[in-house]
C-alpha cells in the first residue's frame, strides 16, 4: 500500500528553508557590513 | 571592469548600489514567491510540489553562478593582481554556500513526494554536494590565509581548480542516468510552460539581485575591516 503524502507539507517546508536561509544570510551580511564600517569610522575619528 | 578594481571607486559605487540591490531583490523575490505559491496552478504530473521550483532553481543557479564568480575573480587576482579580486571572491563564498545548501535541502524535500526517496547518489546530486564541500573548503582556506597572513594565491588557485565541477554539474544529467530531469531551460529555448516560466524568471531575477546586494555588503565589510586594521597598525607605529 502506498503512503498518502500531503504535498503542501513539502511545499511549506521548502519555502520555509528558502526564505529563512535567504533572510538569515542577507541580514547577517548587512549587519556585519554596518558593524565593520562603524568600527572603521570610530578608529578613523580617534 | 579594471576601473572598478580601485577600492575607493568601488566603495563610491557600492554605497548606493548595496541598498538598491537589497531592496529591489527582496521586492521582486517576494512577488515571485507569492506568485508561485498562490497563483500558479498545480502541475499535471507533480501536483502542488511544482511550487518548490521557484525556490530550488534560483538557489541552484546562484550556487553554480557563485562558484563561476569565484573562478573569474580568482583568475583576475592571479593574472592582473587586482586588489579587489580576492575580496570579491571571498564575498561570494558564504552566500554561494548558503544557496547551494538551500538547493540541496529543497531538492531533497522535492524528491521525496516525486521520486519516492530523499536522496540518490547520482551524478547531479553528488556533484552538487561536492560543490557545497568545495565552498566549505574555500571559506576555510580564505579564512586561514587571512588569519595567518599566508598568500591569498592559494585560495585563488583552489577557486580556479574547483570550477571544473561547474560544467560537470551542468552536464551530469546528460552524461549519466539520473532521476533528475534533463535541462529545461537552454539559451533561447524553454521546455517549461509559460505559466511556470514567468514566475520562475522573476524569482531568478529577484534572488540574483539580492545575491548581488549580499556580495557587495560582504565586500564592504571585508574592506572596512582591512582599512580599520591598517589604521590601527599605523597608529601603533606612530605611538
Amino acid at each position: 500500500m502506498r503512503e498518502a503524502l500531503d504535498q503542501w507539507t513539502f511545499v511549506l517546508a521548502a519555502y520555509a528553508i528558502g526564505v529563512v536561509g535567504t533572510l538569515a544570510v542577507a541580514g547577517w551580511s548587512w549587519l556585519a557590513m554596518r558593524r565593520a564600517e562603524a568600527r572603521r569610522d570610530r578608529i578613523k575619528r580617534r | 571592469m579594471h576601473g572598478f578594481a580601485n577600492p575607493t571607486r568601488f566603495l563610491k559605487l557600492a554605497r548606493w548600489l548595496t541598498p538598491l540591490l537589497f531592496g529591489s531583490g527582496l521586492l521582486i523575490a517576494v512577488v515571485a514567491l507569492a506568485w508561485g505559491f498562490f497563483v500558479v496552478p498545480p502541475d499535471r504530473l507533480m501536483g502542488d510540489t511544482v511550487r518548490i521550483l521557484f525556490i530550488h532553481v534560483p538557489a541552484a543557479w546562484l550556487g553554480m553562478g557563485g562558484w563561476a564568480a569565484i573562478a573569474i575573480a580568482s583568475l583576475m587576482q592571479l593574472v592582473w593582481r587586482h586588489p579587489l579580486a580576492s575580496i570579491a571572491a571571498r564575498g561570494v563564498a558564504v552566500p554561494g554556500a548558503a544557496f547551494t545548501a538551500i538547493c540541496l535541502l529543497t531538492g531533497s524535500i522535492w524528491a521525496r513526494p516525486t521520486w519516492g526517496t530523499w536522496w540518490v547518489w547520482d551524478g547531479r546530486l553528488t556533484s552538487f554536494l561536492v560543490l557545497l564541500f568545495l565552498y566549505f573548503a574555500y571559506i576555510a582556506l580564505a579564512g586561514a590565509s587571512e588569519r595567518d597572513g599566508a598568500s591569498s594565491r592559494i585560495p585563488a588557485i583552489f577557486g580556479l581548480v574547483g570550477a571544473i565541477n561547474v560544467p560537470i554539474i551542468n552536464r551530469s544529467v546528460v552524461w549519466w542516468n539520473s532521476l533528475h530531469q534533463p535541462p529545461s531551460i537552454t539559451i533561447g529555448k524553454s521546455a517549461i510552460d509559460p505559466v511556470f516560466l514567468w514566475p520562475l524568471l522573476a524569482a531568478m531575477l529577484g534572488f540574483s539581485l539580492l545575491f548581488g546586494g549580499i556580495v557587495l555588503a560582504r565586500m564592504r565589510a571585508l574592506l572596512a575591516n582591512i582599512q580599520a586594521e591598517a589604521r590601527l597598525r599605523r597608529k601603533a607605529l606612530e605611538a
